[in-house]
């Protein structure tokens, strides 16, 4: 296991969510990722990340969400890996439907955007911590690409 | 996030900067809410020049202002969208939903 590029145990207050897209955000142009896929990780970090303190943690401002980060190689291809570990009550984000987005209402959409944005999104639960590790493939710059996966 | 309004006759425009993400836009809600609600603008106008961000929340806030609006009968126009605003209303389709216009010219004398 590589060492990570980034650990941080952040307390779960909305408004440190722009610090950590800040961070998100210059790592991923710093390796080399497009703007548009550094935006699509940012988004699903902050979803997630959002998603934690809202469900899990239920508004509760001093819990932790740990932040793990590393750059791997898989079969020949760099990924950026982004693991996000929480001690809230068993929720699988990966097995919640999406909202049909031929629905106009508030609400919903935050999973709709982490998946379209990363190309892999997988959940653990082992003893009492949630465990999110969202994936991104890097793509060369030049290379055609949207927010749709690699 | 800052919000601050202009009224003049029949319109209000709110010119937001910042980012509107799970911690700002309960605020937002909130102005959008009583001005549509409330006051009844005939046409309540975003300016999103200076907005950077926009998560999920933030967009359903301007959900529940486009809703309050189509039951007051009012309009509600998008101006103004960072890239970043522009890829997540496509992503959640409401790009085809919404009024948005690039500029405020355009906006006023839609």
């Amino acid at each position: 296991m590589s060492q990570p590029l980034l650990k941080v145990d952040l307390r779960s207050d909305p408004s440190l969510l722009a610090v950590i897209r800040s961070m998100m955000s210059q790592l991923c142009e710093g390796l080399g990722f497009s703007a548009a896929d550094s935006r699509c990780v940012t988004r699903a970090v902050d979803e997630a990340l959002s998603n934690v303190m809202r469900h899990a943690y239920k508004g509760d401002l001093d819990r932790t969400i740990q932040v793990c980060v590393r750059g791997l190689e898989t079969r020949g291809r760099k990924v950026l890996e982004i693991v996000l570990e929480d001690s809230g009550p068993e929720l699988d984000p990966t097995k919640l439907p999406a909202r049909p987005l031929e629905e106009v209402r508030p609400g919903g959409l935050g999973l709709h955007f982490i998946r379209q944005s990363m190309d892999e999104v997988e959940y653990e639960r082992t003893g009492s911590i949630n465990r999110l590790r969202l994936s991104k493939y890097l793509v060369p710059k030049n290379a055609p690409q949207d927010c749709e996966g690699a | 996030m800052q919000i601050s309004f202009r009224r003049m006759e029949k319109i209000t425009i709110f010119d937001l900067t910042g980012n509107i993400d799970l911690a700002t836009s309960p605020e937002l809600r909130k102005a959008l809410l009583h001005e549509i609600k409330n006051t009844r603008t005939p046409r309540v106008i975003l300016n999103l020049l200076q907005v950077r961000y926009i998560d999920s929340s933030g967009i359903a806030s301007l959900v529940e202002g486009l809703k309050a609006s189509r039951d007051a009968g009012t309009r509600f126009i998008l101006f103004g969208l960072s890239q970043s605003a522009r890829e997540v209303m496509q992503l959640s389709r409401l790009n085809k939903i919404f009024e948005i216009y690039d500029l405020e010219e355009q906006a006023l004398s839609s």
